[in-house]
């Protein structure tokens, strides 16, 4: 094949037209968190007194960690399909959540006896959260690498990772309403780790499906 | 090197609106430094410079086939290089048996002269353009092979010419497709 050849080809094909990865993700992650959201009514279900916990902090600080956390890892996603894109801003953005996080923590540590944080930190329901958080992730994350696929990532791995905090983070804040832990130490501890286990999945497909 | 790449972000700008000219201006003036750039990566890496002209049309497919990802505010030098850079790296893993280091510091830096050296035929995506499904071969053959248009190629294979762009697409995808087989 000469490239003379390829390039009439090629802009030949100048028409075809395709859509932005921004607009990619989220229209299939709408999608996704639908169906995610479809899964939670059908296996779950919101807590039964979920009209006294809405009336606290604990309980929306769950969604505001987990959405902020998607939030930025969605950033840092359109950042990294763009081949040659500065994502030090975005990988920055990333902190925001474990700050907020850090904080509310620290405050809880003032307000709850030393007696009572082990408790707190366990609960009683962290199998739940690590079966259901991941499970409820995987449409989402299944979505966002979909998305990916029509950008560019130059480290496909790491694009997988930013794929899986995303939708780790959304999967966990589906799954928040269910969730009976509203201390800080809880999520610190739970959410972290199903969150994480999402991440390196994501990360793990990242780097076998994001090649192009 | 800045004015260049001003002149082919325009380009590129003027192709994303429909220019078809524009975009054939834009592929011929980033090939031959594509080629310059490909076969310093190549000598740089140890390998042969044989096949750059395979990373060239490899870069210049992925150029194409993810031209959405570029921002249109942004400049369209690291761009280019982000791909061209990546491209060189999936053709040095594919020679060398997915070896995952690949000596090439610095090559991301800048995109060197163009040169005069002649381009060469490739001969590794043979295989591929034999392969594709039968409406993407005539296609693609007629379009890429005998430089007829996509009107007159609709004509001859008694497709619309909406088919005739999508089976072009499509074959140009699966051509892209046939490089990356071994990763």
């Amino acid at each position: 094949m000469r490239t003379n050849d390829l390039i009439r080809a090629i802009a030949a094909d100048n028409a075809t037209r395709i859509a932005s990865v921004e607009r990619w993700l989220l229209i299939s992650l709408l999608a996704a968190t639908a169906v995610s959201a479809a899964l939670f009514a059908a296996m779950l279900g919101p807590r039964a007194d979920i009209a006294i916990a809405s009336g606290t902090f604990g309980f929306w600080f769950k969604f505001a960690f987990t959405l902020t956390l998607a939030l930025t890892a969605a950033f840092l996603v359109t950042r990294l399909v763009r081949p040659g894109a500065d994502a030090k801003l975005a990988a920055v953005a990333l902190v925001a959540a474990p700050l907020l996080l850090a904080v509310v923590v620290a405050s809880e540590l003032t307000q709850v006896a030393p007696a009572m944080r082990t408790a707190k930190l366990v609960g009683t329901t962290w199998r739940s959260c690590l079966t259901f958080v991941p499970l409820l992730s995987a449409p989402i994350l299944f979505a966002a690498l979909i998305a990916l696929r029509h950008g560019a990532p130059t480290r496909p791995a790491l694009a997988g990772a930013a794929a899986g905090l995303l939708a780790g983070g959304l999967g966990a804040a589906v799954y928040a309403s269910y969730c009976v832990e509203d201390s800080a130490f809880f999520l610190a501890t739970w959410y972290t780790l199903a969150i994480a286990i999402v991440t390196s999945i994501g990360s793990a497909l990242g780097a076998r499906l994001l090649r192009w | 090197m800045q004015d260049r790449e001003a002149e082919w972000a325009g380009l590129m700008r003027a192709a994303l609106a429909g220019d078809e000219g524009a975009y054939r201006r834009l592929l011929n003036s980033l090939a031959p430094v594509l080629r310059a750039s490909a076969r310093r990566g190549l000598a740089r890496a140890g390998a042969g410079e044989g096949d750059s002209e395979d990373v060239v049309q490899e870069t210049l497919l992925a150029i194409h086939l993810k031209r959405h990802t570029w921002d249109a505010a942004r400049p369209i030098g690291p761009w280019v290089r982000a791909i061209a850079r990546n491209k060189l790296i999936d053709h040095l893993r594919r020679r060398s048996g997915a070896r995952a280091d690949v000596p090439i510091d610095g090559f991301e830096e800048i995109l060197p002269a163009e040169t005069n050296t002649p381009p060469v035929e490739t001969r590794d995506v043979e295989p591929y353009l034999a392969k594709l499904p039968v409406r993407q071969r005539d296609v693609v053959q007629c379009i890429l092979k005998e430089d007829i248009s996509i009107r007159e190629t609709a004509v001859r294979l008694k497709i619309s010419e909406g088919a005739v762009r999508v089976a072009l697409h499509r074959g140009l995808a699966m051509i892209a497709k046939g490089y990356r087989r071994d990763l």
